[in-house]
């Protein structure tokens, strides 16, 4: 005779004393322990308190028979399973699927085989640990999956304070994005740079959960500090680029869309790495110029191999730039039929409200799939005035004790490194030091960055801003931009800065010179102060956001000022 | 028909596992049996008679009492047809056949004790 490996506590309800004393004495010498009942409803209450591992369950029983008991004994083990083998001497094939229903999962027939009984509980037995083990690890997932739950909510709770440190709720911009965007990959970003200028970023990273939400973090670190500071597209690009190749394991990316959009000089500047096309929407005219992806996806290639070129559109007034991620294109239907391109092209014709867009594309992707979906994203800016918007005033953090009062600096800038190096934000974090100056942060950018740009592009490389008179022109202009810089052999730009106290306050004198060929100062002058010509722009800026603006040997050398009042 | 009254095989194998408790258990049937007897004489309800029938078969079973068992079987059928007559002789028959059991079943006490 075989003993089971383990003991089991078996329950022995038989109603014929003779039958149980021999199945007890049977069971016990197999090695397990042995609870009897003489009836279903003793049965039924020796479970409850004793829990068995196992009931050997005879079918016809007085008070409550086999198979209410059964059942309420499977009723009361609930996730466990706790094996019923009934007792029977029926033979009709109804009586033993009767046994079978009520719940029991076994029988052994009368008269009693030792070691078919020994076989079964065996068997049953297996089962029983078998069940248990599931029900462990059940509850094991189920604990490990509230605990990332929580750590995704924690997660998404510090990176919603960093997000909502941008401009995302400006007049300008509409946006559709999931609440659990982050966890799809999905980055949406926007922000305001010293010159009133608004950086947006549209990402999408690979992967779900945390770890595509994680590389969210420090690329948003990265938008918001270095836009903060005046840094163009280009650094930052390279900036996220390398960062996110640093930190992120070899097989993630994060596709992304960027746009430099510049209310005072009516242009967007953009790059695409990887995304879908971006569409410029003409407000005049309708046609929707698509943006695609000209780049690789940020954090694949080296800083040496990165390319950080962008394209510069000219813009108008109500012009809007439109962005979306790669969950619109993908939606698919009952057939695994994507969305694609072309019906969303279909939604553009159909537009008749440019207001409208967005619903027009949810509507479209309703009929298309048949359900509502939300893991995508959308963005769109449009064009204003500068005076719609209210750029918050930057916010610093030293006591102004310490501001540096009487001073001048002197910067040359050579060939080597106008290719590849903008001065812009260290210049403007020097000056920001003078606290008189901080106010006017926004003019002393956009000025320093007028005339620097004049002398690298018109001085140094000697474009023709003619050429920028239409969209062909503009895409013309930059593409000889990129040309001429990546050939410069030779020429400089020269920064001059002085601050000198003057009455209660201070004055600031701006000179940049460049190695240029000059222009004819007096001629560009006497043009009248013309916004809405495309070219020439820079000269009618500065004009208008400084006082004392002057050009001197032959056009070569810029000179500008500003002055400011006592602090209160 | 079977003509075994008490199958020796069988009563071997339970004294193997019973060893001291033969005699127990050979009482408990005994007493069991003598219960049950009493319900089949006194029954008035097919069901009751159905059911009492169908248990002593398998205690008799149980036991190796073969030809009990058959009877008892038997009687379980009978009692669940529509007409109960002639119901009495059969369950005369199972009388007499306890008896020769019981008979058996003492003798096999006595001699577990030599």
């Amino acid at each position: 005779m075989q003993s089971s490996p383990e003991p089991l506590t078996i329950l022995i309800a038989e109603d014929s004393a003779a039958d149980r004393l021999l199945l007890s004495t049977i069971v016990r010498r197999q090695g397990h322990q042995v609870l009897t009942a003489a009836n279903g409803a003793e049965a039924v209450e020796v479970y409850s308190q004793q829990r068995p591992h196992l009931v050997l369950m005879d079918a016809m029983m007085p008070v409550m028979d086999g198979f209410e008991a059964a059942q309420k004994i499977k009723q009361l083990a609930g996730d466990q399973l706790v094996p019923i083998i009934f007792l029977t001497s029926l033979t009709e094939s109804e009586g033993l699927a009767r046994c079978l229903e009520a719940g029991g999962d076994d029988f052994l027939a009368k008269p009693y085989n030792q070691v078919i009984l020994a076989a079964k509980i065996k068997a049953m037995d297996r089962l029983r640990r078998l069940q248990a083990t599931v029900v462990e690890q059940r509850d094991q997932i189920a604990r490990h999956h509230d605990y990332l739950l929580n750590e995704q909510r924690v997660a998404k709770a510090v990176f919603d304070k960093i997000a909502h440190s941008g401009c995302l709720s400006a007049p300008n911009i509409r946006y559709l994005q999931s609440p659990y965007a982050l966890f799809n990959g999905d980055l949406l970003l926007a922000a305001f740079n010293p010159a009133g200028d608004m950086h947006i970023l549209l990402g999408d990273f690979t992967g779900h959960g945390l770890p595509a939400a994680v590389g969210a973090m420090p690329l948003a670190e990265v938008f918001y500090g270095m836009t903060a500071k005046g840094y163009g597209l280009a650094q930052i690009l390279r900036e996220m680029n390398a960062k996110l190749k640093r930190i992120l394991p070899v097989d993630m990316f994060c596709c992304a869309t960027l746009l430099s959009m510049s209310f005072q000089r009516c242009t967007v500047e953009v790059w695409n790495g990887g995304m879908p096309d971006g569409y410029l929407h003409d407000s005049l005219s309708g046609v929707r110029t698509p943006l695609p992806a000209r780049h690789l996806p940020l954090g694949v290639l080296t800083p040496q191999l990165f390319d950080d070129r962008t394209e510069v559109h000219p813009l108008s007034v109500g012009d809007r730039v439109f962005l979306l991620s790669d969950g619109v294109i993908e939606t698919s239907d009952r057939d695994d039929q994507p969305f694609g391109v072309e019906r969303l092209q279909q939604v553009f014709s159909a537009n008749r409200e440019p207001d409208r867009l967005f619903e027009d594309i949810q509507q479209a992707l309703r009929d298309f799939r048949g359900e509502a979906r939300d893991d995508f994203s959308m963005v769109e800016v449009r064009l204003v005035a500068p005076t719609q918007l209210n750029p918050p005033p930057p916010v610093y953090s030293d006591s102004g004790q310490s501001s540096p009062l009487d001073w001048s600096v002197s910067f040359e800038f050579r060939a080597q490194t106008l290719k590849r190096f903008n001065p812009m934000p260290y210049l403007l974090q020097l000056l920001l030091e003078v606290h008189g100056l901080r106010a006017q942060s926004g003019a002393l950018y956009n000025v320093l960055s007028e005339l620097y740009s004049n002398a690298l592009e018109h001085g140094v490389l000697g474009l023709d801003s003619s050429l920028k008179r239409d969209a062909t022109g503009f895409a013309r202009y930059y593409q000889e931009r990129n040309a001429r810089l990546d050939e410069l052999g030779d020429g400089h730009v020269r920064v001059h800065l002085h601050v000198t106290p003057q009455g209660d306050g201070g004055r600031l004198v701006i000179e940049v010179e460049d190695s240029g060929k000059g222009f004819d100062v007096a001629k560009v002058l006497a043009r009248p102060l013309d916004r809405d010509r495309l070219s020439g722009r820079g000269v009618s800026l500065v004009r208008q956001l400084c006082h004392q603006a002057s050009w001197s040997d032959d056009g070569r050398n810029a000179r500008v000022e500003f002055f400011w009042e006592a602090l209160s | 028909m079977s003509e075994i009254h008490l199958d020796l095989d069988v009563l071997s194998t339970l004294k193997e596992v019973m060893e001291d408790g033969y005699p127990e258990l050979l009482d408990t049937f005994l007493k069991d049996s003598e219960a049950r007897l009493r319900v089949l004489h006194e029954a008035r309800d097919a069901e009751m008679l159905s059911a009492t029938a169908h248990s002593f078969k398998g205690s008799s079973s149980n036991m190796g009492a073969i030809r009990l068992a058959e009877l008892c079987g038997e009687l379980e059928q009978r009692a669940k047809q529509p007409s109960l007559r002639g119901i009495e002789s059969l369950v005369n028959e199972i009388d007499s056949e306890f008896a020769h059991v019981r008979t058996l079943c003492r003798e096999e006490r006595e001699g577990f004790h030599c």
